[in-house]
């Protein structure tokens, strides 16, 4: 099946793969994809052609036995035999269409044997990707929305890819059986690609398991399909499928990039550096409560805060701590000393909230330690 | 006994104080269609978001709040109340009873919705803003992480679950002890067997739902953790207990309108109900089916594959029941003497689009092949063929064809097929092609999407546009026909209808059947 399925999917694979107006569903390029395509297809026929019998007998009878035309009513009203066999029938053909079902079932179930784990956590609105299995310095970072604002609310060109890019994508290794454990922080998210036909709920406190693996290059994009919230439609999900080199590049990379970040944390920063940084992080992870220029939404206003206008270390409190109860998460743990001083920094010097403090990364992790 | 011969009292009085289950049913069929107004209001407000990429009316979270409130309208105000109006209006009349057996239940169960709907709309205007988590209100959305105004809500919530389970107390308690003589089970019409078997699946299911709104506010208020896996709870028990309730509760929009749809098609095919027996079985076959099939709404939250595969050939097996009676139905047309009245004009358009709804249905039911359609757009465009094409279009067609029996005049009959042909186009201008978007990857509940989805999504909304505003057309064509319509007088309204209701005078007095009828034939004979 595999040979049919990759013949079948180069022409669904453009490098974009979006189809404008596509109406029906893609076989992706997984072997699971292609076997629930194909699922889908054929029980699709099925209804088709009995729904051409069905309606062609209704139709036929409304054009035949009008009263109009003087059809006189005929006065049956039961046949044993036709009921035992439109019971019958129909249940010959689910049992037909429960065969393959149950098949491919037990194929999305075979989580085992999987060269490569990542746990993916769902986030009011964005997702957080670790990789488990590696050995050295562990690789785990968010991915967020990358579309503008300003293309969303309609003052910019809307890209081609509007609301289903990320700044920074999920990258995997081609040919490579790769186990998803999924969970969630707040609420319950569901993380899909559909390219790669895996869809599993994140539910805080369980860890789901899901599995693939891609057998050609190229960009997979997805989104969260579980309501969870007002930017429930801001969380899209992009899947970079690399040759196994570039993945490992890519992840030397990545590990570089966190010891170069543990460094910067031991430095005293400028204060533009800050600012900039601060904004980076403010954009990604507070602005979608706060508003842009921190005027507020779902959470309270930035701009003339008490809280961030008072002490600082009751600032990062409800920055790294949430306040609970309320949509305000605990960033604690999302952030890194770096950018929690960068956006602490950011929030008590933007908006007009000229208090002149400049936070380094050794006083948060000060105040972390008592 | 009953020696009073008196109508109905005047003033506001009259619907303040009834216990007449023709002024209740009155009062339920315009309660339902006030709240299908505002719930297409609702759904106008989403359809103008979605009109184009980009938010251009509303902040996403209101959308949330208008989606939710949609949902919550729509099946809880506008559907199951208007089926339990004609429930109260036909069923007494149609078995040959004066009245319900409670009546004073039935003044009650009805005088508290309006309160519940009041409230659940006043969440609008509260700090915070209406219930904004979808009418299915998976925790722990709906309880951590919701607005203050979710305490209001699940307070509607069992008020309306109050409100039906008395509803169904009462039909059941008339349908058994209130029959006239002769008038066995196996006679009575089958509008009234199918509300007999929803009126036990309401008594069954609804507290489960109270069940599920207070372990919510225990969540919320007193500190448990039912829903809180920090607490040692489960999220996923929410939606077991939901879709426990959440299921039969399909079926109890539904099965009512299978009773309607079997009424009319036979009245306008001039030929009698094809297998009524199979009927009576399908349906109580697809009721017990409903109970032991819920998890399928929940394929993608990492079930055991045991669990997905029972659930997968249980709901497959609702399609053996649910073929039964399409096939039944298309038998009645056969070679009967078929017109096309609007009422027979919805039942057909019934007829085609719920089993297109039910085909799509038997889609969802493959476990594999729903990972890719779970909520999607394909999953919108199946439950609204199948709740508004099923349960409103028949909604429809029993009030254009009980009407005149009702006031006495006939609708106009031009009008009703206009309202009928732009209802159609509309509805499949507007839900079809969310099949296609569905398939391709758009998600549900989001108020904004990618570029590929444009051009369908604007057609949908165009759509739904055009059948909103043939409500209101509906809407005037009703009170037209109260007001001014021509004056009928014929016990027998259609000359294919059958059944006692169409022995009363027309319009039907205020009291009607103080002495039990003779029941003259057995059903499904002429």
């Amino acid at each position: 099946m595999g040979k049919r399925v990759s013949g079948l999917t180069l022409a669904f694979l453009s490098p974009l793969s979006v189809a404008q107006n596509q109406v029906n569903m893609s076989p992706g390029v997984t072997e699971i994809g292609a076997d629930i395509f194909e699922l889908h297809m054929l029980i699709m026929w099925i209804c088709v052609v009995i729904g051409i019998a069905v309606f062609a007998v209704m139709f036929y009878s409304m054009y035949a036995h009008r009263k109009s035309k003087g059809h006189q009513a005929a006065q049956f009203h039961e046949s044993t035999k036709v009921e035992v066999a439109w019971t019958v029938v129909p249940f010959l053909i689910l049992i037909a269409m429960a065969v393959p079902a149950t098949s491919t079932l037990l194929e999305v179930y075979d989580n085992d044997e999987a060269e490569l784990d990542i746990l993916i956590t769902g986030y009011q609105w964005k997702w957080k990707y670790e990789y488990l299995d590696e050995s050295g310095e562990p690789v785990a970072f968010f991915s967020n929305l990358a579309t503008p604002q300003e293309e969303i609310y309609n003052t910019a060109h809307k890209g081609d890819n509007y609301l289903l890019e990320v700044d920074e994508p999920l990258v995997l290794p081609t040919n490579t059986k790769v186990r998803f454990l999924i969970t969630a922080n707040d609420v319950i998210h569901s993380w899909w690609v559909p390219e790669i036909a895996v869809k599993r709920d994140a539910i805080p406190g369980f860890i789901n398991e899901a599995w693939t693996r891609v057998p050609e290059e190229g960009i997979y994009r997805g989104q969260c399909t579980e309501l969870c919230g007002a930017y429930h439609g801001f969380m899209p999900v992009e899947v970079h499928a690399v040759s196994r080199p570039e993945f490992d590049a890519w992840m030397a990379a990545k590990r570089g990039a966190a010891a170069a970040e543990s460094q910067l944390a031991m430095q005293t920063l400028a204060v533009d550096d800050l600012m900039d940084k601060g904004k980076a992080v403010y954009d990604s992870a507070c602005l979608a409560c706060h508003g842009a220029q921190g005027e507020g939404g779902i959470g309270n206003a930035i701009a003339g805060s008490a809280v961030v206008l008072g002490d600082l270390s009751s600032h990062m409190a409800v920055v790294a701590k949430g306040v609970s109860g309320t949509a305000m998460q605990a960033f604690g743990g999302q952030l890194s000393d770096v950018d929690m001083a960068a956006v602490l920094t950011y929030q008590r010097n933007a908006f007009g909230n000229n208090t002149g403090d400049v936070v380094q990364p050794g006083d948060v992790t000060g105040i972390k330690n008592g | 006994m009953g020696d009073h011969h008196h109508g109905p009292a005047q003033g506001i009085s009259r619907w303040l104080f009834t216990t007449n289950h023709k002024d209740i049913g009155t009062m339920y069929l315009w309660f339902s269609f006030a709240m299908f107004l505002l719930g297409g209001f609702f759904a106008m407000v989403i359809r103008a978001e979605l009109f184009q990429p980009g938010m251009q009316l509303v902040e996403p979270g209101f959308f949330n709040q208008m989606t939710t409130l949609h949902g919550l309208v729509m099946v809880f105000g506008a559907i199951m109340p208007s089926f339990v109006g004609l429930a109260n209006w036909l069923i007494p009349m149609m078995i040959g009873a004066p009245d319900m057996a409670l009546p004073r239940m039935n003044n009650w169960s009805f005088w508290i919705l309006p309160p519940a709907f009041l409230m659940l709309a006043s969440t609008l205007f509260m700090e915070g803003g209406a219930p904004a988590f979808g009418w299915t209100f998976y925790a722990p959305l709906s309880t951590t992480y919701a607005a203050p105004s979710v305490t209001f809500f699940i307070f509607a919530i069992h008020i309306l679950g109050v409100s039906s389970i008395m509803g169904s107390i009462n039909i059941i308690a008339t349908v058994m002890n209130m029959r006239a003589p002769g008038m066995t089970y196996m006679k009575m019409p089958l509008f009234v067997w199918t509300w007999l078997i929803t009126a036990f699946l309401l008594v069954a299911v609804m507290p489960v739902l109270a069940g599920a709104v207070t372990m919510m506010l225990m969540d919320i208020h007193f500190g448990t953790s039912f829903f809180s896996a920090a607490g040692g709870g489960d999220p996923v028990l929410f939606q077991h207990i939901f879709w426990f309730f959440g299921h039969p509760e399909v079926y109890i929009i539904i099965l009512p309108a299978f009773g309607v749809v079997s009424q009319i098609i036979p009245a306008f095919s001039r030929k009698p109900l094809f297998g009524y027996a199979s009927m009576v079985y399908a349906t109580a076959s697809i009721a017990f089916l409903s109970f032991i099939v819920w998890a399928h709404h929940m394929y993608t939250v990492g079930m055991p594959i045991a669990g997905e595969l029972f659930f997968m050939y249980a709901t497959m097996l609702i399609a053996v029941p649910t073929g039964v009676k399409v096939f039944n139905w298309i038998s009645t047309m056969w070679r009967g003497a078929l017109s096309f009245e609007t009422p027979m004009l919805f039942c057909i358009g019934f007829l085609i689009l719920f089993t297109l709804g039910g085909f799509t249905g038997l889609m969802l039911s493959i476990a594999p092949a729903d990972f890719q359609y779970h909520d999607t757009y394909f999953v919108v465009a199946h439950f609204h063929y199948v709740m508004v094409a099923g349960a409103v279009f028949s909604m429809t067609a029993a009030v254009y064809y009980w009407l005149p029996k009702w006031c006495g005049r006939m609708y106009n009959e031009a009008m009703g097929k206009t309202h009928f042909w732009i209802s159609f186009i509309g509805f499949n201008i507007t839900f079809f092609p969310q099949h296609f978007v569905g398939l391709a990857g758009m998600p549900r509940r989001i108020p904004d999407y990618a570029l590929q989805f444009a051009d369908f999504n604007m057609m949908s909304s165009i759509g739904a546009f055009i059948y909103g505003a043939s409500q209101l057309l509906f809407l005037y064509n009703v009170v037209a026909t109260i007001v001014a319509g021509k004056p009928v007088s014929d016990e027998k309204v259609w000359d294919g209808a059958e059944g006692l209701e169409w022995t009363v005078p027309t319009p039907a007095p205020y009291h009607t059947f103080e002495e039990p009828p003779l029941v003259p034939k057995p059903a499904g004979t002429i």
